[in-house]
């Protein structure tokens, strides 16, 4: 039995040493592993706690994310609980084997430090990685800080192990703004946390030999559709137990968490949709623009996949311009967000003036004087009830402005 | 939830299953009931699900078949070990021939065939196995 890791009600914490305690108090079986910044720390304060008798698990060395990945799809197919971590080029190279584990309906949690993709090479954070693996058959949920990291990555053991689930969850944070910043985390202690995650339910599982059962199968056109199917269904299902998981943690800790995350919406007119550390800022940039007379307000997702089609859509219903912050090179298109939540509305009849903002790319800082010039912007469409400003802009660009549209 | 494939008897029920009667990532089972010490049992008293690759029967797709020369064959069971569809056919470790539901004909078995002559070799499709052994080659001497 492990070492009981004594934890202060408050700890200082940045957002990859709240991630690897509660990879730790999930008593995760097996850890596959290969180092990446920024998610380092991350395995790194495992393989510490591991060494020191905090951990019952295995740590597998790998050489390769590619590896580390197919290391955990194998543990958990032969029936333990596996996890790892990983940023950009190293979850771009897991990308093939994300989909085995997704398909495979294997419940390994992964948690991704949110980092810029190459070229050229960019350590610091964006979210291009979390929109390179957005259809990978993930659930996939949003922290915007330390204790949302640690809390979330408790909760995505819980949500993935259902037996209604079964299913791989990714749990996102800012590369460096929330991986790298101590800040306040309350942490349950260890049985508490334990007792929340539960024990490792095995099902189909490679090792039970008296019942032996092939992973992985080929189907061609045979079942290939149906299994797809089936897995879009209990992904698109999945709602229903984030919920009901959620509300189990927020009885055990009253920390309140919801598919979409909405600040000062019940009267806005004008809306910033974000994803990751932005929200943040965004609250106090909508809070100074209150202040001016401007009823803004901030809509964000804790739940990217399955993409909360309804509650975005309630969420927006009364605002008359919104801005879809979209952290990831759009390549060749609006940002994927943009995308998301101007479907959603249009599908359930409401057509605010929708702006897409490129911003933060390769880890450029995002101030609230920037976010208030959004504010600004939608201000100016939502008076003139039309798009007076570019559909597309790059926030916080050097050089000329560049818009489309 | 799924409906238990181990129930499903005949290999045509699993076609008529729809997507919510499949069990969930794309698993398998092997077997109809468990097997204790499999490899003691018989292939042909095995309880094989239908959803066992051993249901699946690929020997259509052959264009040339292997035959099997008892007569020269040094029970080395090369050929049944390398064989990619387990088409071989083998007791006690002597081999006794091939199963040709499963053989699509890829010829690995004659290509790690150690016996001069070799002790399978491919045929046309259509020659009967009889006429094939009647045609088998002579020992080749060293040059």
């Amino acid at each position: 039995m492990a070492k009981k890791y004594e934890l202060n009600e408050i700890e200082v914490w940045d957002g990859n040493m709240a991630a690897a305690h509660a990879l730790r108090q999930a008593q995760v079986d097996i850890v596959a592993a290969y180092p990446i910044t920024p998610s380092t720390p991350i395995v790194q304060n495992y393989s510490k706690f591991l060494a020191d008798g905090y951990v019952d698990g295995e740590f597998i060395m790998v050489e390769s994310e590619h590896s580390a990945m197919s290391g955990c799809v194998a543990a958990s197919a032969a029936g333990v609980r596996a996890a790892t971590a990983t940023s950009s080029q190293g979850f771009a190279l897991m990308a093939e084997v994300l989909y085995q584990a997704s398909g495979m309906r294997l419940p390994i949690v992964l948690t991704v430090v949110n980092r810029a993709l190459a070229a050229p090479l960019n350590v610091n954070g964006d979210h291009s990685d979390m929109y390179l693996g957005r259809d990978a058959g993930w659930i996939n949920l949003c922290s915007y800080n330390p204790q949302e990291a640690y809390d979330l990555t408790l909760m995505a053991f819980k949500i993935g192990e259902d037996l209604n689930v079964r299913l791989p969850v990714m749990v996102h944070q800012d590369g460096f703004i929330c991986s790298h910043t101590a800040q306040n985390v309350r942490p349950l202690q260890d049985e508490e946390a334990h007792e929340f995650v539960g024990e490792y339910k095995p099902v189909n599982t490679m090792l039970d030999v008296a019942n032996p059962v092939t992973h992985g199968v080929q189907t061609e056109e045979d079942w290939h559709f149906e299994h797809k199917a089936r897995q879009h269904n209990d992904l698109m299902n999945s709602f229903g137990t984030i919920k009901k998981i959620f509300n189990e943690f927020k009885e055990r800790t009253g920390r309140t968490y919801d598919l979409v995350y909405t600040y000062k919406m019940d009267d806005a007119d004008v809306a910033i949709f974000a994803l990751g550390t932005t929200v943040e800022s965004a609250r106090i940039a909508a809070d100074k623009m209150r202040e001016k007379g401007v009823k803004a307000g901030v809509v964000s997702l804790r739940v990217f996949r399955p993409f909360p089609f309804k509650e975005v859509a309630e969420a927006l219903s009364n605002v008359k311009a919104v801005a879809a912050m979209d952290r990831s090179a759009p390549g060749g298109t609006f940002g994927a967000l943009f995308n998301e939540i101007s479907a959603a509305m249009l599908a359930h009849g409401k057509s605010p003036i929708v702006l897409n903002y490129i911003y933060g790319l390769g880890g450029r800082d995002t101030t609230i004087d920037m976010l208030k010039g959004v504010y600004e912007d939608l201000d100016k469409c939502a008076k003139a009830g039309e798009a007076v400003v570019p559909m597309q802009q790059f926030l916080g660009l050097r050089g000329p402005k560049l818009s489309f549209y | 939830m799924a409906k238990d494939l181990k129930e499903v008897k005949n290999i045509d029920e699993i076609k008529d299953l729809g997507w919510d009667e499949l069990i969930p990532g794309a698993a398998l089972f092997s077997f109809t009931e468990p097997v204790e010490d499999v490899v003691e049992v018989p292939a042909e008293e095995r309880p094989y699900a239908p959803t066992n690759s051993h249901e699946w029967q690929v020997g259509d797709w052959r264009v040339e078949k292997p035959v099997y020369n008892r007569d020269l064959c040094i029970d080395c069971q090369f050929c049944w070990v390398f064989c990619p569809d387990i088409s071989i056919l083998s007791r006690d470790k002597k081999m006794i021939g091939v199963i040709y539901e499963h053989c699509k004909g890829c010829g690995i078995c004659v290509e790690v065939c150690p016996t001069n002559p070799k002790s399978l070799l491919m045929f046309p499709e259509h020659m009967e196995n009889e006429e094939a052994l009647s045609q088998w080659p002579k020992k080749e001497e060293k040059k």
